[in-house]
């Protein structure tokens, strides 16, 4: 019966309903869209982040992170190997670099790079630079003086393929080391920042250039499931010594760490921020059709019906309302989430303030089930919670009263 | 036997700092199958007195039986459950819920009596084939003319066999050949399924169709005669 008659109450005045459905449609819409957008700009920041070179987890020699230079690498990696044996998954891929502070010039410029030394197949499956060669072609695994750079450091150098590039840095005993490159590959990364900053060479050339012997700078760890991260950090910390560090990409990319829980609270904000909007709406069209029908009220009482039976009335009522805009919400904001998924949004024209916080130049939305629920849950719990108000109003007329309203 | 049995019965209500004693020691007993009714000029205190007897107001003093329970003892719910059982209510101003057919308006006070949906369908159109309303059936209020709408009341208030019927200004907003009509229609239902019914009413009408008439004057019994129509 509330049902019945819950359903037909909100058309009793169709205007009115369609005008608060709206505000629960534009509300879950955007609590949606706007979800799915953050969400989608957060994963690609973090795939971004992980690409680029950081994966899962890193291993270092102890004090490296503090001073990346060469006296702190990892002389023996054989020990590192033996704990993954015992510590990763089947599923995981890991590739091992050497990882130093370098100059790079040419005839007509220097600056300040990373030299990252790497071995092509493994590095291949852990990060972006084994489908980022652009033009030219990648490293072999003993490319002897093969460099493959940057296309923004590329036109930053005004050079091309083919042509030289030096490198300087320091070695071992602690003397520059200096050898010449030719450039044979140019790769393109999600943003510029990366394609100035790293310039790979080979492992093997690499070591002979900074006689490092067997030595390396970094183990980076590919994760299939990165649910696994903090079970294998952990694994990791027990099964290697003391004089070496491991850690995740949340301890690695800070930042990155901050925007996510800046993220979820932020998410929150927003949720209630419309939340407070849609609920004032609820609210006031609930209490209009309640005041405009206390007679009505006054009859059920009159007739015998109780306090409890209206409040249960009136919410059905709610409940429609909300459930309807709720559910038609959802679908405009699938609908709009699929139409940018194939094309995204592209933030080139904000290129550089989006590099500034690592976002990549297509925005791609992304739909997480726990959005969606959160969602719907905060519009379907608090749109109810608000509604007991005019419920309880309606419930307490006295029958005289009511009956005797015009 | 008596449905109604109302012993000294007071009330007074306060409108800002002025008391207006509605009610100023009210006696009188009503039978079972009786036709009766209240009547008095505006402000006599018959409708306060209904709503006291329909356990829809409370008297200050006084003792109000009805149908054998004694309202003053009773709390909120119990006189709930009163309403729903005992007693049939017909307003001035019908009161239909405008959402409900009529076959659903007098089924509404079954479903609440908890009657089975079958049992409750075949009493609800018995009811309105009696009230001459047996092409009604799926017609909202906003689609009854006035007097139609008030049978429907008078269904909804029998459907369920109360104890007594309280019609308060049935007539109040019906033509004079309406009304007549209606008051023919509950008479009918007084004679034939010996509900008892009580009216308020300044309706000459109305008084002329009563076995008995109670005239109230300033909160007070001022004549009780029976008739013989």
């Amino acid at each position: 019966m509330y049902l019945q008659l819950g359903w037909r109450n909100i058309w009793r005045n169709p205007r009115r309903t369609a005008v608060i459905m709206l505000a629960v449609v534009i509300g879950v819409w955007s609590m949606i869209f706007l979800g799915a957008l953050m969400r989608g700009m957060i994963e690609d920041m973090i795939e971004n982040g992980i690409a680029t070179l950081t994966g899962h987890i890193q291993v270092h020699h102890k004090g490296y992170r503090e001073d990346p230079v060469i006296d702190n690498s990892i002389e023996d990696p054989r020990k590192v190997w033996s704990a993954f044996r015992e510590a990763l998954p089947s599923t995981a891929q890991w590739t091992s670099r050497v990882r130093v502070n370098a100059i790079a010039s040419n005839a007509r410029h220097s600056d300040g790079v990373t030299l990252v030394g790497i071995n092509p197949e493994t590095e291949a499956k852990v990060s972006f630079i084994g489908t980022g060669v652009v033009q030219g072609r990648y490293l072999k695994p003993f490319d002897t003086n093969g460099i493959v750079v940057g296309r923004a450091l590329v036109e930053k150098f005004e050079t091309k393929m083919g042509r030289k590039l030096v490198l300087m840095s320091q070695d071992t005993s602690g003397e520059i080391a200096s050898r010449s490159f030719r450039i044979v590959g140019v790769f393109r990364a999600e943003m510029e920042a990366t394609e100035k900053q790293f310039v790979f060479v080979s492992m093997s050339t690499a070591q002979r250039m900074l006689k490092l012997q067997e030595g390396i700078s970094e183990v980076s760890i590919s994760l299939k499931d990165q649910g696994e991260m903090n079970r294998v950090t952990n694994a990791l910390k027990e099964a290697l010594p003391s004089t070496y560090e491991v850690h995740s990409w949340r301890e690695l990319l800070p930042l990155l760490s901050a925007y996510l829980r800046l993220f979820d609270g932020f998410m929150w904000l927003w949720y209630l921020v419309v939340f407070i909007a849609m609920g004032f709406g609820i609210v006031n069209t609930m209490l209009m059709a309640v005041f405009e029908r206390i007679r009505e009220f006054g009859l059920f009482k009159a007739l015998g019906m109780r306090p409890w039976w209206i409040v249960k009335e009136v919410l059905a009522e709610s409940v429609f309302l909300i459930f309807i805009g709720i559910t038609i919400g959802d679908i405009i904001g699938f609908l709009t989430v699929l139409a940018l998924s194939s094309h995204g949004i592209n933030l080139s024209g904000l290129a550089a303030g989006a590099e500034f916080f690592g976002m990549t130049r297509v925005l791609y939305p992304v739909i997480s089930g726990k959005d969606l629920i959160m969602a719907n849950a905060v519009v379907f719990v608090l749109g109810l919670l608000v509604s007991c108000y005019p419920a309880l109003k309606a419930a307490r007329f006295t029958p005289v009263e009511a009956l005797a309203h015009t | 036997m008596n449905i109604v049995e109302l012993t000294d019965v007071k009330k007074t209500y306060r409108q800002g700092n002025v008391e207006v004693k509605a009610l100023n020691g009210v006696s009188l007993c009503v039978q079972k199958g009786a036709f009766l009714a209240l009547a008095g000029p505006s402000g006599s205190g018959k409708t306060t007195l209904l709503n006291i007897i329909g356990g829809l107001d409370a008297a200050d003093s006084g003792s109000v039986i009805v149908d054998g329970n004694a309202l003053e003892e009773m709390t909120q719910s119990e006189l709930a459950n009163l309403r729903l059982r005992n007693v049939g209510f017909v307003f001035q101003a019908y009161n239909l819920i405008p959402v409900l057919s009529a076959l659903e308006n007098v089924e509404f006070v079954m479903l609440l009596q908890g009657v089975p949906a079958a049992d409750r369908r075949e009493k609800a159109m018995a009811i309105l084939d009696d009230v001459g309303l047996e092409d009604m059936y799926n017609r909202r209020p906003a689609e009854l003319s006035g007097g139609q709408q008030q049978r429907v009341a008078v269904a909804r208030a029998i459907v369920s066999s109360p104890s007594i019927v309280l019609a308060d200004e049935p007539t109040a907003n019906l033509d004079s050949k309406t009304g007549k009509g209606l008051l023919e229609m509950m008479k009918q239902m007084n004679e034939r399924r010996e509900a008892t019914f009580v009216f308020s009413t300044h309706d000459k009408m109305v008084m002329d169709y009563a076995r008995r008439l109670i005239l109230i004057r300033d909160g007070l019994v001022a004549d009780d005669q029976v008739r013989e129509n």
